[in-house]
């Protein structure tokens, strides 16, 4: 090879970057275009929600007290009102009742297949569970008002439709959320702490019961949180079982609604741009606020956890 | 002749097929440190371990033979476990303190066999503390967590925790490995202190420790174990070639 040609293909190599500098370029702007379309994404949504929601306030057409701590809930009137507290007490019961009820099967099933039966856990418990999470929750809402509502309406007063149906399915709904993460609390819990136990001449159950269960508290209370959360926000599941009957409910046996299944049973009805159409706006903006403070505690939880 | 604490009778160790411990007749006297040495995967943790029955816990072990203690055989299958760990305390390589005050990791043991008075828990408490030089280095702070405390104080701790518990025997795992030489050091003050109490057998990868600290050497090697002696004796005059081979550091 002449030396001419040797330089001129050097010089060739320095105008182009070499091949792994170009990789890591290209990798990175991928990445970041990925991450702002995602963020716009997200802030948009935000936007979108808030801008349509807050409208009924800055109309001055409904006040915010008035929304969230009126307790009738009449579109059609003259003039309209718009209370959505029923909305609000149905969501916060359902949802804090199903947890109440799941968390101690979730506790227990996670305890089962850490602690006691590994292998039977492993292999049938956890896919036996992980099917739990997969159905869809309008299977849920049929079995709900094909099994739960009948056998409330025969053995209770009242219909069967009611906050009782709504957290009943619920709390199968969001029994998955909560066992899978118990299940991973209890499965990294630091090695060496239940032999310590062990070795005070302690019972299996005084270990789990006095060490192990308070060792992970935080963390189990993050899955209750984010079991919550979900519940919070299921609404077809829920609209189908609870009786969507917007007052405050008095009893577990009494029709109720709650904010997500009267945004998808009214939204239908109304035009884009009134103000009932808006208010439903407002709700979705309750919810998502609520999601946002259920973050934010599934957050100062797992602080606490990470110490 | 001392006063024996606890002795084995061909105890052998079984992991599914595996036999990790083969046929170990050994005597532990009170008031002495045995140390139990030999190369990783030797089988002096799991022989360790056995004496407690730990293994227990084990899925797929299986323990052969017999441990007596106070004249009964704990490796009986109608031994109290949870009753005999509170005759045998344990400390591991790794101090293990629970997530808790340093206060609540002593009065753990003691709550679980039903001590509520608060008195008596302080009591316990601080004599434990004070047993493993603790109680000056922490007495401000007993509310505070226990991890905040360094890895040596963590270890002093858990070897104070299991002391709460009044056994006869503490069964140490290698307890100063994770530690630094100024922690270790102490470590093995404390264990030159708790031997005019306790039979303390310690499982060491380091022989100048064992060297330092043990009456009795035990040799293991491929589940087996090889020699039992003084350890002034193992560690002059070996009568086995392969313990010669190991501590003069030919293999292992």
């Amino acid at each position: 090879m002449n030396p001419v040609k040797k330089d001129q293909a050097a010089g060739n190599r320095r105008l182009r970057f070499p091949k792994h500098i170009r990789e890591e370029w290209y990798g990175r702007v991928y990445a970041y275009f990925c991450v702002t379309l995602l963020i716009v994404t997200i802030v948009s949504i935000v936007w979108f929600i808030a801008s349509k929601g807050l409208n009924p306030f800055l109309s001055g057409a409904v006040s915010v007290p008035e929304l969230l701590f009126g307790r009738t809930w009449s579109p059609e009137s003259e003039p309209p009102l718009f209370g959505a507290l029923p909305f609000l007490a149905g969501s916060i019961s359902v949802s804090l009742l199903a947890a109440v009820l799941a968390a101690p099967f979730g506790f227990c099933a996670a305890v089962f297949m850490t602690q006691i039966a590994p292998k039977v856990g492993r292999r049938f418990l956890q896919p036996a569970i992980e099917l739990l999470a997969g159905i869809p929750s309008v299977v849920y809402g049929f079995v709900g008002l094909s099994v739960i509502v009948p056998f409330l309406r025969n053995n209770f007063t009242g219909q069967g439709f009611g906050i009782l149906a709504g957290t009943l399915v619920l709390s199968v709904m969001i029994l998955p959320t909560i066992t899978s993460i118990a299940t991973d609390a209890l499965s990294n819990l630091q090695a060496g702490l239940k032999e310590g136990s062990f070795a005070l001449g302690a019972t299996r159950w005084q270990t789990i019961y006095r060490l192990i269960l308070p060792t992970t508290f935080p963390s189990l209370l993050t899955g209750v949180v984010l079991g919550i959360s979900r519940a919070f926000g299921e609404a077809l599941a829920v609209q189908m079982v609870i009786g969507n009957a917007p007052h405050v409910p008095r009893s577990l046996l009494e029709s109720a609604a709650t904010l997500t299944s009267i945004i998808t049973l009214e939204m239908g009805n109304t035009v884009g741009g009134s103000l009932h159409n808006n208010v439903l706006w407002s709700l979705a903006l309750i919810l998502l606020i609520m999601t946002f403070l259920f973050v934010f505690t599934v957050r100062m939880l797992e602080r606490r956890a990470g110490r | 002749m001392s006063e024996m604490a606890m002795y084995t009778k061909d105890l052998s160790v079984y992991y599914g097929e595996k036999q990790a411990i083969k046929k170990v007749s050994m005597d532990f006297a009170a008031r002495e440190v045995i140390a139990l040495i030999g190369p990783s995967g030797c089988g002096k943790s799991t022989f360790l371990r056995s004496l407690n029955r730990m293994n227990d816990v084990i899925a797929g072990a299986r323990v052969e033979g017999e441990i007596w203690i106070n004249g009964r055989n704990i490796n009986a299958p109608d031994t109290d476990v949870v009753r005999l760990r509170q005759n045998i305390g344990m400390v591991w390589q790794k101090p293990n303190p629970f997530h808790k005050s340093i206060y609540e990791n002593i009065a753990f043991g003691p709550r679980y066999h039903g001590i509520r008075d608060k008195r008596k828990l302080d009591e316990i408490v601080e004599s434990c503390l004070r047993k493993t030089a603790l109680w000056d280095e922490v007495k401000d702070r007993l509310k505070g967590s226990a991890l905040a405390l360094s890895g040596g104080q963590q270890q002093r701790l858990c070897i104070a925790r299991s002391l709460t518990v009044q056994p006869s025997i503490l069964l140490m795992d290698e307890p100063a490995s994770a530690l630094d030489p100024v922690s270790t050091a102490k470590i093995e003050e404390l264990i030159a202190e708790l031997k005019k109490e306790y039979c303390i057998v310690i499982v060491t990868h380091n022989m100048y420790q064992a060297a330092r600290v043990s009456d009795k050497t035990g040799f293991f090697l491929m589940g087996d174990l090889v020699e039992y002696d003084d350890t002034q004796k193992i560690f002059t005059n070996p009568s086995q070639r392969s313990t010669d081979d190991y501590i003069s550091g030919r293999f292992g």
